[in-house]
């Protein structure tokens, strides 16, 4: 018998555009931690990642499930909330696990030159988000940011194929932070 | 208003405009393509502009619309009512009291804040388009960032006229990489768009792109060492309503016998300092 499933956004237009703009806010202030609410999600995914996917995905966006969120409970939850066709990572538009799952980021979509954004955007859950560790700066920054990351030299490495590359969501429970590819990273 | 769907777009084309928008944010100042649906407004009306903010749109949102700096134009009204029916949203006429403020060929006098998103409507999203007409081509030169079309026909224009001969789409490189058309705003208003700490989005319906500036992204109008850029306006002149030397003019036409007055081409920028003016008189 399967788990019964979670819901999702109560009013479906308001609260999907109230999520969005926390996405674009996180977004466009890199390492700025945003509060998601109005829908929950199935374990192991957070709350937070999985409103992001019911703001973004839907059945024109392959998704990737990553290690152990390629389970059978989120997998029916993709099927009824999103309708995302899954995919493995080379097709990914959008891809969701733990970042030891995801890793390395050459298995996604970068882009092509004339279409940097051909790219995947990864939905990172992280154990904790904190406004430590790796320095930021770049566009969207006023003078500096601060990220705990998973692997700066990998995403350094992310930074540095500008325009090209791929673009993180980093989740935690209901919080969200962001890193597109424009951000410049130093690990101190 | 209950018959149309919040902010008037069905959900799956709000998705496909959130997921354009989130790439334009992550490249800024490269134009990316997405599928524009037709709205119940002709090209040319801010299509472009209307489908970037109803995708962004809260219900808690305040909207300020202007038309060439004007509140009160037949194109900023009917885009405000549009919102205020689809949406339910507040409309303000105060950039200060906006949240989001949707613009045709100005940036606001009164700076804007951190949290505002600026919304552009843009009829040409290319920048090289009158120099290279074919979009295979000038999507080969952004990738290559080679833009070096674009400094000849600036230079071409020194040597012609003396001076660069452009007075609104001025050509802007973001961050350094991406050669950018800012919208047809004026020269005047280029400086606004460097380090703005409000997000810029620009909606360009008919050419189906979207780009857009982050906060704090650096800027930089095109130009030579020994010709630098120079916003420019009405020179030697201040408004005939609110005295403002400091703001984008208007030149009208008030009579037959070549009389003419300079006044804000910003509405809400001259009337509100009119009124504090007449309150200090008072």
């Amino acid at each position: 018998m399967n788990a019964p499933l979670t819901t999702g956004f109560a009013d479906p237009a308001r609260d999907a555009a109230r999520a969005f703009r926390q996405v674009l806010d996180a977004m466009a202030h890199p390492g700025r931690i945003v509060t998601l609410t109005g829908a929950l999600a199935p374990a192991p995914c957070s709350d937070a990642a999985a409103i992001a996917l019911m703001v973004l995905a839907d059945s024109t966006t392959p998704l990737h499930l990553a290690g152990a969120h390629d389970c059978a409970a989120l997998r029916d939850w993709v099927a009824f909330h999103l309708g995302a066709p899954l995919c493995g990572a080379q097709e990914a538009v959008f891809a969701l696990g733990a970042w030891e799952a995801l890793a390395p980021l050459s298995r996604y979509p970068q882009g092509v030159p004339d279409y940097p954004d051909r790219s995947a955007t990864l939905i990172v859950e992280c154990p904790e988000l904190r406004n430590d560790g790796v320095r930021l700066t770049g566009p969207g920054i006023e003078k500096d940011a601060w990220l705990n990351l998973p692997d700066a030299v990998a995403l350094q490495a992310n930074a540095a194929r500008f325009p090209l590359g791929c673009d993180l969501l980093l989740t935690c429970g209901p919080s969200l932070a962001a890193l597109p590819r424009s951000t410049r990273l130093e690990v101190c | 208003m209950t018959q149309y769907n919040f902010a008037y777009l069905d959900e799956a084309t709000k998705r496909m405009l959130r997921r354009a928008i989130l790439k334009a944010v992550a490249i800024p100042g490269y134009q990316v393509p997405f599928s524009s649906r037709e709205m119940p407004m002709p090209y040319g009306w801010g299509t472009g502009g209307v489908q970037v903010t109803a995708a962004c749109l809260v219900p808690e949102d305040t909207l300020k619309v202007i038309d060439q700096g004007a509140d009160d134009t037949t194109n900023a009204v009917s885009i405000r009512k549009f919102f205020a029916r689809v949406a339910g949203i507040a409309t303000t006429e105060a950039t200060a009291r906006a949240s989001v403020i949707q613009t045709r060929h100005r940036i606001p006098e009164t700076p804007l804040a951190a949290g505002q998103i600026l919304v552009f409507q843009v009829p040409i999203p290319e920048p090289l388009r009158f120099l290279e007409p074919r979009e295979t081509e000038t999507r080969t030169m952004h990738a290559l960032e080679d833009y070096g079309l674009m400094q000849v026909r600036l230079y071409e224009d020194i040597a012609r006229h003396g001076e660069i001969a452009r007075a609104y789409a001025y050509p802007v490189r973001v961050e350094g990489r991406y050669v950018m058309d800012p919208s047809p705003i004026p020269k005047f208003d280029n400086p606004k768009l460097h380090m703005s700490p409000a997000l810029q989005l620009f909606g360009a319906g008919r050419e189906c792109r979207i780009y857009a500036l982050p906060p704090f992204t650096r800027v930089e109008s095109l130009d030579f060492d020994d010709y630098p850029f120079t916003p420019s306006k009405a020179a030697g002149q201040a408004c005939a309503i609110c005295g403002a030397a400091d703001s984008y003019l208007d030149e009208v036409i008030t009579d037959d016998a070549g009389g003419r007055m300079f006044v804000c081409s910003d509405t809400e920028y001259c009337s509100s300092r009119a009124a504090s003016q007449q309150g200090d008189a008072a």
